[in-house]
Order: structure tokens, then C-alpha cells, then sequence
């Protein structure tokens, strides 16, 4: 669907998922690419959250889930039979709509990855929360206070906390749920610049209601609606000349 | 139309004052009742008890020779009967609540389980006597023991400790345990890690009430650790603990204070280990309080 020379990373093929009898995710088909900004739009309940928690397998979690087709990650089925869900969600790493930093110190919160995946030594770890937190653009805020618990942070503070926290054990592709609709506009502003100098590392992929985000700092764009995967291509094409009339109607504002 | 209503208004309105000025007699007439006799209550019992206690009641062993009146072996029966208690049930109850919360996947089962446990707390203790006699003392054939003892208390502090412990699980935001298991943790990890930690407090808060009723409980250790007012044997070492645990029975401070009052009608003593008990149950009542408040690091 997209440009042929982008290398994709994660592709799903024909991917339908069920909640009990709610047919959620429709004959999905989509290529991601790498390196890349990638947003989901569409009006709420469409399936956004749905789509991106498949990638990481996070919908594992809810009872009735069924799920059919596949998704690849590299070439890999990441629903296989072989497939060690923990090492996957190392490699894909996930940010949430509301900041969930847990109740320990802002070092504790960035090293609980590394040391859920056996680093222990204590220089090893201060190098990660060091490098993750500048990766974060929150350094300079909270290098006096790392001892300090993450819950006295400021909304867009703790929402920084957690990609540096998803960053130290160093994803491949972060996945972002709306990650700034609860934040005021100059921390938006801070993590949607965080997440264009995150892409020539990682791939990004965010679902977001906010159009005007989408056009600002995404590569390409997916239009989903009532589960199913109406437009993709890229951003700045489908916003000047969307494919389908019903892409134009949502990104004009006339419904969602 | 506008004044109908506003005469309509006043009415009500005086009515209702003079129903809420007597409706708050009432409340403070009976909270003022309840503090008359709580501080009557508790009064009677220092004043009764508190002459007749002494460091050599507390810490001697009572001796119709010698003619000393002593506590000591119920206090040290009290004592092994919390921590035996302790010791079982918090691994089983903690457990149990851990795996209905955050692993059982079949909702029907789980009601039911906790249907169950809520039946259980409501059971009347003796009832837990009664059981205790005869799996523990007969069928497992522990006799009349301190173990036999625990054994009940952990049958009947078991649903305590699994309903607050799930209480305090069921606070934990889920979006701590979204947040452990993306970034790869596995189940275990992220209980381990993270669910536990935030809901230390109300584990220890559900463990110390437990301890409460371990230590005011009487009919079940009645029938269950006997009523002996000396201990045989109480030695310092770990092996001791566990041999006296088996071999020995005797009777608690609730049993104790039973013993005096209507075994031998010796009130002075009985008021002596009331205020004990007092002291006990207020003690907890405080650490219960703290545990609570200070527990929550953050
Ligand atoms: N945990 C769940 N259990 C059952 N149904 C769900 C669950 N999560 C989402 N859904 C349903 O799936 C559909 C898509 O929801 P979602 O992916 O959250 O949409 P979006 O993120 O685009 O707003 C909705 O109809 C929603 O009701
Ligand atoms: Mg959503």
C-alpha cells in the first residue's frame, strides 16, 4: 500500500479481531514502515486502540478475545505458537493514553524494565536511566529529584517519565495511545517533538484524534472506521487528496 | 402562584428543621450513651484489674506451693498460638487471594469461591470448634494441642485474610499491571513487583485484625488447645518452639481469664488479665491504624 521502497516492520494480513460477538478489527491489511511516524486516525470506537494493542499482544489480557489472520513483526508471526510474548513486548514497547508511572522513585520507574529483563549492576542501570531520561527530553528536569517519587511529577512530566521508561530497554517500536490527549498544549508540543527525533531509531506508531497532529509529524496515515482499515498511505498525499470520500469527510471535520 | 409556592416552602422548611433538630438529639443522645458505657466499661476494668496487676503476675508461672499467681504460660500460649496461626494462614490466605484477583480466568468460580469465604467470616466460632475437634484434635490426630489450636484459628482467620487481602489487590490501578506487562514483565514479575508493593498496606492492616481475633478468640482454643494454666516446658530455641507447638496445651489469655472467672471465681485475676487483653487490643488497634496510614510509601 505504500511506498515500495520503505522497509516494513510490522504488516498484518487479513487480522480480524472479536470481542465476544463485537467484531472489532475488520480484514485488516496493512505496512508498516520503519524508521517511520505512522498515526492512526478515525472517530472513536473505530478500532484504533484495538489495532495497536494487537501489535503488542496486550489484547491477550481481555477475556473473550479471539483473534484471526496474522501479524508479522520482521517476518514473524508474533501470535506462533513459539512466540515468548515477553521478549515481543521488549521489542514493542507501548505508551498509554493516561501517564501510569508506577508508585516508586522516577529511577526505580526507568530501571523497572532493564531489571525485569536481569540487569542488576548499578552502573549498567544508572547509564540506562541516564540515557533514557535524556532520550526523553525529561533529564534536566528531574536529574536533582530521581529518588523522588514519580507521582509528584506534573501530568506531562509523568507522561515523559513513561516513554522513558518504554525507551530504557530499548524497543524497536513504540506504540503510542493517545498518549498526549490529557496533556496541555506546550507538553504535546514537547512529546510530539520527542517523537519526531525518536523515529531515526525507532518506529512510532500513534493513534491520535487530534488531525492537526497527524499532519504535523506523521510519515503516513491509516483511516480506520467501524473497524475497518478505510485509507493508508502517505500523510501529507492523504491529507491534500484523500482516496475516499469518506477519509475527506473525517479529516475535513464533517463527522467523528 | 409564585407565593402559593413560597408559603408551601417555609412550611416544609420549619417542618423539616424541627424534624432535623430532634433526629440530632437523638444521634447525640445515643453517642453519648455508647461513650458513657464504653468509658464505664473500660474504667470498671482498670479499676478492678489494675490493682491486682504486678510484674510477678505477668511473668511467673503460678504455684499453689509457693503460693504465686502467675500468667506467664498464657501469655507464651497466646503468643505461639498467633505466630503458628500467622505462619499458616498468611501464605494460604494471601495466596488464594492472589491467584482469585489477578489469575483465575473463570468469573463463575471466582463468585463462587468468594461467595464462600464471605459465608465463612459470618460462621460463628464455635462452629470452628467444633471442626477443629474433630479433623485436627481426632481425625489428624494432633490431640488437644497448641497446634490443633492454629490449625482452627487459620480455618477461621483463613476468609479474613483472603477478603482484605483481595480488597486491597482490587485497589490496585490496573494500569499499573498494563504498564509491568508491556514492558515485557511476566504475570508473576508484575504481581511481585508491582500489584504487592501498593497493596502491602491493607495486607498487613487484614493481618494484624486477624491477629485481633486470634488473641480475643476463647471457644475455639477451649475445645481445640485445652485449658491448662502451666506450660511444661518453654525454652528460647527455634526446635523448642516447634516441640511445644505439638506437645504442649494450655490455655490462652481469653481461656486463661475464663478459667479464673468461672472455674475458680477469682475476679481479681480475671479483671488482671482483662486489662491485659485491653492493653493487646489496643496495641493493635494502633499498628492497624499505622499500617494503614504509613505503609503507602508514596
Ligand atoms: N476490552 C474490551 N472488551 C470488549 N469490547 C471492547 C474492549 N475494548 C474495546 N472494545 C470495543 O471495540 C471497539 C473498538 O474500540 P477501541 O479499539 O477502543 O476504539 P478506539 O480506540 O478507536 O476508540 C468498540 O466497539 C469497543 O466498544
Ligand atoms: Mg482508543
Amino acid at each position: 500500500m505504500c511506498d515500495n521502497s520503505e522497509k516494513t516492520i510490522i504488516q498484518s494480513k487479513k487480522l480480524n479481531l472479536y470481542y465476544g460477538e463485537n467484531h472489532a478489527l475488520k480484514d485488516i491489511d496493512i505496512e508498516i514502515p520503519v524508521n517511520r511516524i505512522t498515526a492512526l486516525i478515525g472517530p472513536s470506537g473505530c478500532g484504533k486502540s484495538t489495532f495497536l494493542k494487537t501489535l503488542n499482544r496486550m489484547n491477550d489480557l481481555v477475556p473473550g478475545v479471539k483473534i484471526d489472520g496474522q501479524v508479522l513483526y520482521r517476518g514473524e508471526d508474533i501470535y506462533g505458537r513459539e512466540v515468548d510474548v515477553t521478549s515481543l513486548r521488549r521489542q514493542i514497547g507501548m505508551v498509554f493514553q493516561k501517564a501510569n508511572p508506577f508508585p516508586m522513585s522516577i529511577y526505580d520507574n526507568i530501571a523497572y524494565g532493564p531489571r525485569t529483563h536481569g540487569i542488576r549492576s548499578r552502573a549498567r542501570l544508572d547509564e540506562i536511566v541516564e540515557r533514557s531520561l535524556r532520550d526523553a527530553a525529561i533529564w534536566e528536569e528531574v536529574k536533582d529529584r530521581l529518588n523522588k517519587s514519580a507521582l509528584g511529577l506534573s501530568g506531562g512530566q509523568q507522561q515523559r517519565i513513561c516513554i522513558a521508561r518504554a525507551l530504557a530497554v530499548e524497543p524497536q517500536v513504540l506504540l503510542m495511545d493517545e498518549s498526549t490527549s490529557a496533556l496541555d498544549p506546550i507538553s504535546t508540543s514537547k512529546i510530539e517533538e520527542l517523537a519526531m527525533e525518536l523515529k531515526n531509531r525507532y518506529t512510532v506508531i500513534m493513534v491520535t484524534h487530534n488531525m492537526q497532529q497527524a499532519l504535523r509529524i506523521s510519515d503516513y496515515t491509516a483511516f480506520f472506521l467501524l473497524g475497518e482499515l478505510v485509507e493508508f498511505g502517505d500523510t501529507q498525499t492523504m491529507f491534500s487528496k484523500p482516496g475516499d470520500k469518506r477519509t475527506e469527510a473525517y479529516i475535513t471535520g464533517r463527522f467523528g | 402562584m409564585d407565593r402559593e409556592q413560597m408559603s408551601i416552602c417555609c412550611g416544609l422548611s420549619r417542618r423539616r428543621r424541627a424534624y432535623d433538630l430532634s433526629m440530632r438529639s437523638l444521634l447525640y443522645a445515643s453517642a453519648a450513651v455508647i461513650c458513657a458505657l464504653l468509658v464505664f466499661l473500660i474504667g470498671y476494668i482498670l479499676f478492678r484489674g489494675i490493682p491486682h496487676l504486678s510484674w510477678q503476675f505477668l511473668s511467673s508461672e503460678e504455684s499453689v506451693i509457693k503460693g504465686i499467681e502467675g500468667i506467664l504460660p498464657a501469655l507464651i500460649n497466646t503468643l505461639y498460638v498467633v505466630i503458628a496461626t500467622l505462619i499458616i494462614v498468611l501464605p494460604l490466605g494471601v495466596g488464594s487471594a492472589i491467584y482469585l484477583t489477578e489469575y483465575a480466568s473463570n468469573r463463575k468460580l471466582v463468585s463462587a469461591i468468594e461467595f464462600a469465604t464471605e459465608t465463612l467470616a459470618g460462621m460463628p466460632s464455635i462452629i470452628f470448634a467444633l471442626v477443629g475437634v474433630i479433623v485436627f484434635c481426632e481425625f489428624a490426630g494432633l490431640g488437644t494441642s497448641l497446634l490443633a489450636g492454629a490449625f482452627s484459628l487459620v480455618m477461621m482467620t483463613l476468609p479474613t485474610i483472603i477478603r482484605t487481602t483481595q480488597e486491597s489487590l482490587k485497589t490496585v490501578p490496573q494500569s499499573y499491571r498494563e504498564g509491568s506487562l508491556a514492558l515485557g514483565g511476566g504475570k508473576w514479575h508484575m504481581v511481585r513487583t508491582v500489584v504487592l508493593p501498593s497493596s502491602v498496606d491493607g495486607i498487613v492492616t487484614g493481618c494484624i485484625l486477624a491477629v485481633g481475633r486470634i488473641v480475643g478468640e476463647s471457644a475455639v482454643l477451649m475445645f481445640t488447645a485445652g485449658m491448662g494454666m502451666r506450660l511444661a516446658k518453654y525454652g528460647h530455641s527455634f526446635g523448642q518452639f516447634f516441640e511445644n507447638l505439638f506437645d504442649s496445651s494450655g490455655a490462652t489469655l481469653t481461656v486463661a481469664l475464663y478459667n479464673y472467672a468461672k472455674e475458680r471465681a477469682d475476679f481479681e485475676s480475671a479483671f488482671a488479665v482483662a486489662v491485659v487483653l485491653l492493653a493487646i487490643a489496643f496495641v493493635i488497634n494502633i499498628a492497624a491504624k499505622l499500617a494503614g496510614s504509613k505503609l503507602k510509601k508514596h
